[in-house]
């Protein structure tokens, strides 16, 4: 971008949720409730968690409170943006019998805009992965390209790295560099608390005309850069992604699955936390007196014991191949499929996990004592 | 005559690539014979004396049950081979074998086939290099059977 | 192509013909408008049974008739269920053609070799007709299909009307039978080794239940068939059929899209590893 960058007070952050709040989004962004920092509706900077931070592990996950005032002083937590571009429960369409006729009716095109506020660079990369998964192909979904196009990206630079974070490994952050419509830097150094933001869109070069702010300065571009710099020095997890594709594709019976299978639950937790994890289910009621009819898509996950249902059995019955399962495709056959590893490095899975399970110590589990093999 | 069924036994697809000592070996112990549609070429329990590679016509394998009618879990048919039982003590038949059309066949003298494998192991070995391959592809198939594959499932 | 268009929103066709096949096997014949409906043998549709749900259910019918579409449906659930009990003038959901379609191409000029177990000869009769319909432009033509009993031969009357042909080969055999069947009994497989076909020269395309299907693939590449000429049609769970839902994986393949049919040599070493 050659615009220059600007800089915004606490306040000058106000005006901008209050700005697309007018201009018609819906504005979500973190907020703390039930002991985690969610995504939901927010009003204005007041909603924001200032002051607190997260501590994350392996199956754990607390809230602590900061010595600072920082509005953006965590990473991310159990929800992702997902929730919202490709929602967990919606109706594909209706059915209306009457007699021996049937019509099908299609939903409208969603008209709720988006605005979010507070995207992570991992999640910036996740929301590219899903791009591909449901626009890219022959068969691109109407309904999830009306919320993409008309979503508002605020996106944040962290300044820090959670104990689970690997963005660095995946090559998603944690700088932000694309896919925003405003990118925001909270740096505090000269005890000034400040935001720098910068433009990657036209939507967002407008919406900025409407905000009191300054031109950046070196000083504050340097603070940003630091911070971005202290958060790549500090992540939580590393992950080998060197050849991870045929690594893991020609090791499909190494018995560290039989290992990990002893300790995972099939939960799913994982898929419901994961901002990449796509896959749906259809489900199909009526109405008592049998006129109507809805088909709805919901979210599934593969880790179901019938989600590989067929023919009176499950292909996939054993928590083992649908740990194995999840697993390769995150970072191997996703690769096939849509061009990029799965993953982006944002832990979540490995903090929601209740046992703890983490997935950049299977993968590095598997290549130390892996055998080189016929890759499929 | 002997000659003759020399040419027969050589020809038929389950002893192919028998070098000609053996083929004469076999041939001295087999015999041409006719089945007429619906004879049976033995029953479950008789003596398992005599073998046969089907040369025309076919054969259906089955088992009984007391209460039950019976149930054939195989067809063999020209170019094939009925008859392993005769190999293993207590050289019993295991199951029914029922001519379904008119069956050609070799029949093989088992005791006769017996006491030449026991005077010269080589011959024994080929037959039981033979044989066994047979036994293990009909065992897999019978697992097949088993698995139902085409039924309903649960 | 239209990009509001929701690829999965159903369009809405008729039921003209119902006719039971087998106990639970019903095929029906379906008018889908002036239009008609063009497809490649071994594609598939996504069936709606108003009120019940989807299922996908391969075509079955003759791709040089477009004005009708034949679907023939096992009730297996309660989806299928539904679908069979459908009568001439029932209306009923539709989508598709997916998933490609068998290698038609790749026999020109080969011997074809058509396995099929059980409902196997549904998604392969397409392909009988083609091949029938322009028969110069094969070598031989064999069918062998196995089925449970002899009261579960699918189209019991065409293969019978195949086999009276001269210039095609059928053989039928059964996993059991009683003494009133005096046709083959045994394994699908045991039918390979009585074919004579020429295998360098051989295309063969393998439907039915994949232990079936991976064992005839095995005995065809010990007959000398090479395993990229050996063409199998894969069933796994499927809701959207649009490479979507995630439930077809297997290994990187979208059954639904990648699929249904795929080589031995891509298959072979996924299909004996366990629960993949």
């Amino acid at each position: 971008m050659s615009d220059q960058a600007a800089v915004l007070t606490r306040d000058g952050l106000d005006a901008l949720i209050a700005a697309l709040a007018r201009a018609g989004y819906r504005v979500l962004g973190p907020t703390r409730r039930d002991e985690a920092i969610v995504y939901d509706d927010i009003a204005g900077v007041a909603d924001l968690p200032e002051g607190w931070t997260d501590e994350q592990d392996g199956g754990r996950y607390r809230l602590k409170r900061r010595a600072d005032d920082a509005l953006f002083g965590y990473v991310v937590g159990p929800h992702s943006w997902k929730q919202f571009l490709h929602p967990p429960r919606r109706r594909l369409w209706r059915a209306e019998r009457t007699g021996e006729n049937l019509a099908i009716l299609p939903e409208p095109l969603p008209e709720t805009r988006f605005a979010f506020v507070g995207v992570r660079a991992c999640e910036i990369a996740a929301i590219a992965v899903q791009d591909r998964v449901f626009l890219g192909g022959e068969y691109a979904d109407p309904q999830y390209r009306a919320r993409r196009e008309s979503a508002f990206i605020v996106a944040v630079n962290c300044g820090e790295a959670g104990g689970t974070c690997f963005c660095v490994s995946m090559d998603t952050g944690p700088h932000v560099s694309k896919g925003y419509d405003l990118a925001l830097t909270e740096i505090a150094t000269d005890g000034e608390r400040r935001y720098l933001i910068e433009t990657g869109s036209d939507d967002g070069r407008a919406i900025l005309a409407l905000l009191p702010s300054r031109l950046a300065t070196d000083a504050d571009r340097a603070a940003a850069t630091a911070a971005t710099d202290h958060a790549a020095a500090m992540m939580g997890r590393t992950l080998d992604t060197a050849g991870i594709r045929d690594l893991l594709l020609s090791n499909l019976e190494h018995p560290r699955w039989d290992d990990v299978a002893e300790r995972c639950l099939t939960c799913g937790n994982c898929t419901l936390v994961c901002p990449t994890c796509f896959c749906t289910s259809t489900e199909d009621s009526s109405d008592v007196t049998g006129a109507e009819a809805e088909h709805t898509q919901r979210w599934d996950s593969c880790f179901t014991e019938d989600f590989s249902f067929i023919h009176g059995g499950s292909v996939r019955a054993s928590g083992r191949a649908r740990y194995r399962q999840w697993m390769t495709h995150k970072l191997a056959t996703w690769w096939d499929q849509f061009g990029s590893s799965g993953c982006v490095g944002c832990g979540r899975c490995i903090t929601w996990c209740p046992v703890g399970i983490d997935i950049t110590e299977e993968a590095r589990a598997i290549r130390e004592t892996s055998s080189p093999g016929v890759t499929t | 005559m002997i000659e003759g069924m020399e040419k027969i036994v050589g020809e038929h697809r389950f002893f192919a690539d028998l070098n000609t000592p053996t083929i004469e070996l076999i041939a001295g112990c087999a015999r041409n014979v006719v089945f007429q549609a619906g004879e049976y070429l033995f029953h479950t329990g008789d003596p398992a004396d005599e073998f046969y590679l089907i040369r025309h016509g076919r054969v259906a394998l089955e088992v009984v049950a007391p209460g039950r009618s019976a149930v054939t879990f195989q067809t063999v048919g020209p170019d094939e081979l009925v008859g392993v039982s005769w190999l293993l003590p207590p050289y019993r038949w295991m199951h029914e074998t029922r001519a379904i059309d008119t069956v050609r066949a070799i029949g093989i003298d088992a005791k006769c086939l017996r006491r030449k494998c026991d005077a010269d192991h080589d011959l024994g070995y080929d037959m039981m290099m033979r044989f066994v391959p047979l036994l293990v592809s009909r065992l897999q198939a019978t697992r097949m059977q088993l698995l139902d594959v085409y039924g309903k499932p649960a | 192509m239209d990009t509001a268009v929701d690829p999965m929103v159903p369009t809405v066709a008729k039921v003209v013909a119902a006719r039971q096949e087998l106990a639970d096997v019903w095929t029906l014949d379906i008018d889908t408008g002036a239009s008609g409906f063009s497809f490649a043998p071994g594609q598939f549709n996504i069936l709606y049974a108003f009120g019940v749900g989807e299922a996908a259910i391969s075509i079955s019918g003759d791709p040089a008739q477009p004005e009708k579409l034949v679907h023939t449906i096992r009730s297996v659930g309660k989806v299928s269920d539904a679908l069979v009990r459908l009568k001439p003038g029932d209306p009923v959901g539709l989508r598709g053609p997916y998933g490609g379609g068998w290698p038609m191409q790749a026999a020109a000029g080969a011997d074809v070799v058509i396995i099929a177990g059980g409902l196997g000869l549904a998604p392969l009769r397409p392909t009988l007709y083609r091949l029938l319909a322009e028969r110069d432009r094969y070598g031989r033509i064999i069918i062998l299909c196995g089925a449970r009993g002899p009261s579960d031969i699918l189209y019991r009357e065409e293969l019978s009307k195949w086999r009276t042909r001269l210039d095609v080969e059928v053989e039928v055999t059964v996993d059991h039978a009683d003494q009133t069947w005096h046709g083959n009994v045994g394994v699908v497989t045991t039918l390979i080794g009585r074919s004579a076909f020429d295998p360098k020269k051989t295309v063969a395309m393998l439907c039915g239940p994949e232990i079936m299907m991976h064992f005839a693939a095995v005995d065809l590449v010990k007959a000398g068939v090479p395993p990229e000429a050996i063409y199998l049609s894969m069933e796994r769970n499927m809701k959207c059929a649009i490479a979507r839902c995630g439930h077809c994986q297997f290994s990187s393949d979208f059954v639904c899209h990648d699929g249904p049919v795929a080589t031995w040599a891509r298959l072979g070493r996924l299909i004996q590893l366990r629960e993949i």
